[in-house]
């Protein structure tokens, strides 16, 4: 037995396969047939119609993006965009009613253990449907809306329809656009005025299938004064076929709120992760991002706060470990549109056999600000020689009284620092993987203790072995 | 018996140790002192495995061991302990989750069926050691050596020396940058050691260590090679005339 939940887990638990002959009767490729075939599967009003069609639309006249990593390996028309289990009811309320092997995949994952022990509620989405959803009753009597969106949709009409990707409009870029086509399951919160959530709430993602695509929406609304923590976890088996997730993120925090999104993203070495992730924050709100990227072949993924109400405030914590074959393209983005706004920006990235990893922030303070505050640092520990890293900072300020430090390092590991380890009996592997997770404990130890568990598991296993 | 024979080490091209010849049997405390850049501490951090040193001739044996063809890790879990002149700080990682990890991969290599101490239960068991060197408990939740002043960071050596229990015990100038203070109570740490039948080598170019601490024999290091040795008379006669006078 461990001590905890996540302590366990392993490279066999992410790998395992379920079957995927359901995904026969989904067709590959993206039409307006699949497009309108999503729609009408999920009963949605005819405005989500609507929206769906323009964003196709759009998506098609859309170009890839011309900056960053490459995307030639990412065959759009290979991806399976929409399927799922028919055995498996949606949202189910008791795990019991959760078909087994999709079951027991959530439970080496650790996902009904941490429910029951530490959760306020959780969802769990296979493929593109939740097939698990639950809140504790303590919550729901005050007013605290956890959904799936594609019951949201139905159930809250007119909250759904004031918020849904406005903070992300559909024409933000070409894999927003193909979100707001194809999107499907995911989150929705809203926690009322004045409620304090103290217990964290988690949405586990999981694909099963090759070539399966995942479009989850994610839909946060927090209103003024109140508190909440959203977790976040992914993984997918590696198949050695392109697989695609293109999410979206949108969290509202009111005046005076405190909102705060955890994520451990670990999708296998084939996925293309280009999720797109946003906040707006109001006066005197704080909105703090804290992720680890160990997965994906390639990430694209910089969260952004838009600060726009005085006083309102962004805390960005981030780490990316790119290993052989990874291309690890985060940051973060910030805008501070209002006086007394201020943000904190610590990005830590790993690079090992190979593995590039990339931070590209961009920090924007709008014309005519007072008060402004912004600290940006970004450490990059390369563990040898053939990995690298890359830091690319923008910085668009237009105000004069504003206070920015930048700081930011690059290095390797001291072979001083393990010879003083290993001279303690710690083997050189272990007493590697003890810098590293040194490395990245500022950003840990803001994780719930089970969550940062998980995360030092997940280095662990990506500094086993030569190639990970 | 750590046996050191005909030990010839170099850096970089230049040859620092020219053949040490040197026995240290258990319970016994060797000195060894010369002045700066005799290669006193390139001796014990060569005999460690420290990577900077390349080993050109000779032999090291820890009770007949090869020591020269293990791991630097593998050493530690055979019974050699090096007390670092500048202790590495080590940011992010705690003194606990650091000394609990080489406690129990150390107690591990030596008995297969020691069993993992969980963090609880090893507190508890290093606690004494704490009190001994005046160390508060909130020092286990630090990060290693990081921020320490410089009596901490000697004292963190010698609890790592109580805590492991080496059999031979290389001590780089642990007396250096202390208090008096500190000095008596890093010194009697060193004696209690010494009473478990600990073979240890002292490496100082002051002599007030010899204060608190009575070696069985000690070597003046010169040139990189031993010019000459002597028993506790000797260590005394070190004591009135300094040693500048045979080097």
């Amino acid at each position: 037995m461990s001590d905890f939940i996540f302590e366990s887990l392993d490279k066999e638990t992410f790998d395992h396969k379920n079957d995927y002959s359901y995904q026969k009767d989904f067709g590959r490729g993206l039409t307006e047939e699949v497009v309108r075939k999503i729609s009408e599967d999920k009963n949605e009003p005819e405005w989500m119609l609507e929206f769906r069609l323009d964003s196709f639309r759009k998506y098609q006249e859309m170009s890839m993006p011309k900056w960053g990593p490459a995307l030639d390996g990412l065959d759009l028309d290979e991806i399976v965009y929409y399927a799922y289990d028919k055995e498996a009811d949606k949202n189910a309320k008791s795990w019991d009613d959760v078909p087994d092997d999709i079951k027991n995949t959530f439970e080496k994952l650790g996902i009904p253990e941490a429910e029951r022990a530490m959760l306020a509620g959780v969802g769990a989405q296979y493929e593109s449907q939740v097939v698990y959803h639950s809140l504790k009753e303590q919550w729901e009597s005050q007013g605290v809306i956890f959904e799936d969106c594609d019951i949201a949709i139905n159930k809250h009409p007119e909250l759904f329809k004031k918020y849904f990707m406005k903070c992300v409009p559909n024409n933000d870029h070409k894999f927003a656009a193909l979100h707001g086509a194809v999107w499907s399951g995911g989150t929705f919160l809203y926690i009322p005025k004045g409620v304090k959530m103290d217990q964290p709430l988690q949405a586990y993602f999981r694909m099963n299938a090759p070539s399966q695509g995942q479009f989850e929406h994610t839909l946060i609304i927090v209103e003024d004064d109140a508190q909440a923590h959203y977790i976040e976890g992914c993984s997918a088996p590696k198949y050695g076929s392109s697989a695609l997730h293109a999410g979206c993120v949108e969290v509202y925090c009111g005046k005076n709120s405190r909102v705060r999104y955890s994520s451990v993203e670990n999708w296998s070495k084939d996925t293309y992760n280009l999720n797109t992730k946003r906040a707006i924050v109001k006066e005197g709100a704080v909105m703090e991002w804290v992720g680890g990227n160990m997965g994906s072949g390639v990430t694209m993924l910089y969260p952004c706060s838009m600060l726009v109400g005085r006083g309102a405030r962004a805390d960005h914590l981030g780490i990316a470990f790119a290993n052989a074959g990874q291309n690890q393209d985060t940051g973060a983005k910030v805008s501070c549109l209002a006086d007394d706004t201020s943000c904190n920006i610590v990005m830590k990235s790993l690079s090992k056999g190979g593995g590039l990893s990339t931070y590209r922030g961009l920090l924007h303070v709008a014309p005519g600000l007072k008060g402004v505050a912004a600290k940006v640092e970004c450490d990059a520990l390369i563990l040898d020689p053939i990995s690298k890293s890359v830091t690319i900072p923008r910085m668009d300020i237009r105000s004069s009284d504003v206070t920015i430090a930048h700081e930011a390092s690059a290095g390797k590991i001291n072979p001083e620092d393990i010879f003083y380890l290993t001279s303690r009996g710690i083997s050189e592997e272990q007493a590697e993987a003890m810098v590293v997770n040194g490395f990245i404990e500022p950003i840990i130890k803001e994780l719930p203790l089970e969550y940062a568990v998980e995360m030092n598991r997940l280095i662990e296993l990506e500094m086993e072995g030569s190639v990970g | 018996m750590l046996k050191i024979q005909n030990f010839q080490i170099g850096v970089e091209g230049n040859q620092i140790l020219k053949g040490i010849d040197l026995e240290v049997r258990p319970g016994e405390v060797h000195c060894i002192m010369g002045p700066n850049g005799a290669g006193k501490s390139t001796l014990v951090n060569s005999i460690m495995g420290h990577p900077k040193y390349e080993v050109l001739e000779g032999e090291v044996q820890m009770d007949g061991a090869d020591v020269l063809d293990m791991e630097v890790f593998e050493r530690a879990c055979n019974g050699l302990f090096l007390a670092f002149q500048y202790p590495k700080e080590i940011a992010g990682v705690s003194m606990i989750n650091f000394l609990l990890g080489a406690y129990n991969s150390q107690m591990q290599a030596r008995d297969e069926s020691f069993r993992p101490l969980k963090p609880f239960k090893f507190k508890k068991m290093i606690a004494p050691l704490l009190d001994d060197l005046h160390v508060d408990a909130s020092f286990l939740e630090r990060y290693v050596n990081h921020g320490f002043s410089g009596g901490e960071k000697k004292k963190s050596e010698v609890l790592q020396l109580k805590l492991f229990k080496p059999k031979y015990a290389l001590l780089d100038e642990t007396d250096s940058g202390l208090d008096v203070d500190a000095l008596k109570i890093v010194s009697e740490g060193i004696n209690d050691v010494k009473k478990t039948g600990m073979g240890i080598i002292i490496v100082t170019h002051y002599q007030r260590i010899l204060d608190y601490v009575k070696p069985d024999f000690v070597h003046v290091l010169k040139d990189g090679q031993i010019v000459q040795s002597g028993g506790a008379e000797f260590a005394k006669e070190l004591e009135k005339k300094g040693y500048n006078w045979i080097v």
